[in-house]
């Protein structure tokens, strides 16, 4: 197999250590890179190989998780989403995500965005408590009704979107793009009745009239969930409650599930005979 | 809310609103929002202390009326009708945006994404346009009617 050719790729990156000092200063690792080879990858190198003492947070290394967030020359990313390749750099300047508190190296700390998250209630919220607790039936949801949040089911809560926003560059407390995403989501969803609740937190002064449709959370959303769209139609709904446009809003009924199922259709037969296969291995 | 463990800081402040970084135009246009809001702010405060010398002595009124001859005035004249016309234009566009309307509906995430910001570029772009052009006829009217 022909061997990947390895490139010399400058690591600019912001250390900070609190026991230490309240300064950060960048420290500077060459690191040999192959194509394909992830921001991420990266760090482990560096940690493996020349400085044990890095800390960054990571875990599943395919976007998933949402551990890694971190700003990659100056933009935010996901580290093990971003190709060295791709940067198109010979120098690669890492920091920590901005407007959330750093704990130490690149590792912020994002209970803030937790905490948040929480205000929202990101539950289905309904008035028919009995019904919740001992379900009789299900809830009825159509594809259609699925569709209207489903792109925002998808939220890894990396806090890149409140690292790109203005608006929590400057106020601590607004609830930022990730909540108020949330908000939306619950919010739309046929089968959730809790829009009173949530409707106070969003229309209070930290909420999502601070949003002032810079799209940043958007352009830079590792997983295209969109949070701008979310907050725009949020204030449609809230708009259109306040002035009664949309009348009031009918919940999901409980459907029965069907108690017969469609008769299960007999097992593929094999096109392969085990045993000859294994005899020819 | 609870307050984390003494940690560092690291909001971006005001940085955050003016450094656009590598997004796309409508950060930018954000940002240029902002900057034409404070100088029509500007502009207004201007206004208002000069008109004030109308009450005044004619002479003070006068030599008010001499400075604003000057061509560096009449350059500030120029941008103040530049910001005008762009924050008016793009008031607008948020109003609408705002309201959700020219954005899209909601569409599964499949890569490579394309945000509802990017899919109505062409309203911004638009906009942009507009802009410009009245730019360009004010920019007219500067350099040759004076």
């Amino acid at each position: 197999m022909k061997e990947l050719s390895s490139k010399n790729i400058t690591f600019k990156i912001r250390r900070y250590n609190p026991e230490k000092s309240n300064k950060t200063h960048f420290a500077t690792f060459v690191v040999p890179t192959t194509r394909g080879m992830t921001v991420l990858d990266a760090l482990l190198y560096i940690k493996e190989n020349l400085d044990s003492t890095l800390a960054f947070r990571t875990s599943c290394r395919m976007a998933i998780c949402g551990s890694c967030g971190m700003l990659i020359n100056k933009y935010p990313h996901l580290a093990c989403h971003t190709q060295i390749e791709e940067l198109k750099t010979k120098t690669v300047t890492v920091e920590p995500l901005p407007n959330l508190p750093v704990i130490k190296d690149l590792v912020v700390d994002l209970s803030p965005l937790f905490e948040k998250h929480k205000l929202v209630k990101p539950y289905i919220i309904r008035a028919d408590r009995p019904e919740m607790d001992n379900p009789t039936a299900e809830f009825a949801q159509s594809p259609e009704e699925l569709e209207s949040f489903l792109q925002f089911t998808y939220c890894v809560k990396c806090g890149i979107c409140i690292s790109a926003c203005p608006t929590s560059a400057t106020d601590k407390q607004f609830l930022g793009p990730q909540a108020l995403a949330q908000c939306y989501r619950y919010c739309t969803d046929s089968r959730d009745d809790g829009e009173r609740e949530r409707f106070l937190l969003a229309d209070s002064e930290n909420g999502i009239w601070h949003c002032h449709l810079a799209g940043a959370c958007s352009d830079a959303c590792p997983k295209g969930v969109d949070p701008a769209l979310a907050i725009q139609l949020l204030k449609r709904q809230l708009v259109a409650r306040a002035t009664n446009l949309l009348g009031k809003r009918e919940l999901t009924p409980l459907v029965t599930p069907p108690v017969h199922s469609k008769p299960k259709l007999p097992f593929p037969q094999f096109t392969v005979n085990d045993k000859t296969d294994a005899r020819e291995g | 809310m609870r307050e984390p463990h003494p940690k560092r800081k690291n909001y971006l402040g005001i940085m955050g609103w003016i450094w656009g970084g590598n997004y796309r135009i409508e950060r930018y246009l954000y940002t240029l929002h902002r900057v034409t809001g404070l100088g029509i702010l500007l502009f207004f405060l201007v206004h208002l202390c000069v008109t004030t010398f109308f009450r005044m002595q004619q002479q003070s009124w006068e030599a008010a009326m001499e400075i604003l001859h000057n061509p560096w005035f009449k350059l500030g004249e120029y941008l103040v009708v530049l910001a005008f016309a762009y924050h008016s234009l793009n008031g607008l566009r948020l109003i609408i945006q705002e309201l959700g309307f020219g954005m899209g509906k909601p569409a599964p995430p499949i890569y490579p994404y394309r945000d509802s910001l990017r899919k109505s570029r062409r309203w911004s772009m638009a906009l942009v346009g507009t802009a410009a052009l009245i730019a360009l006829v004010f920019l007219y009217d500067f350099l040759v009617g004076g």
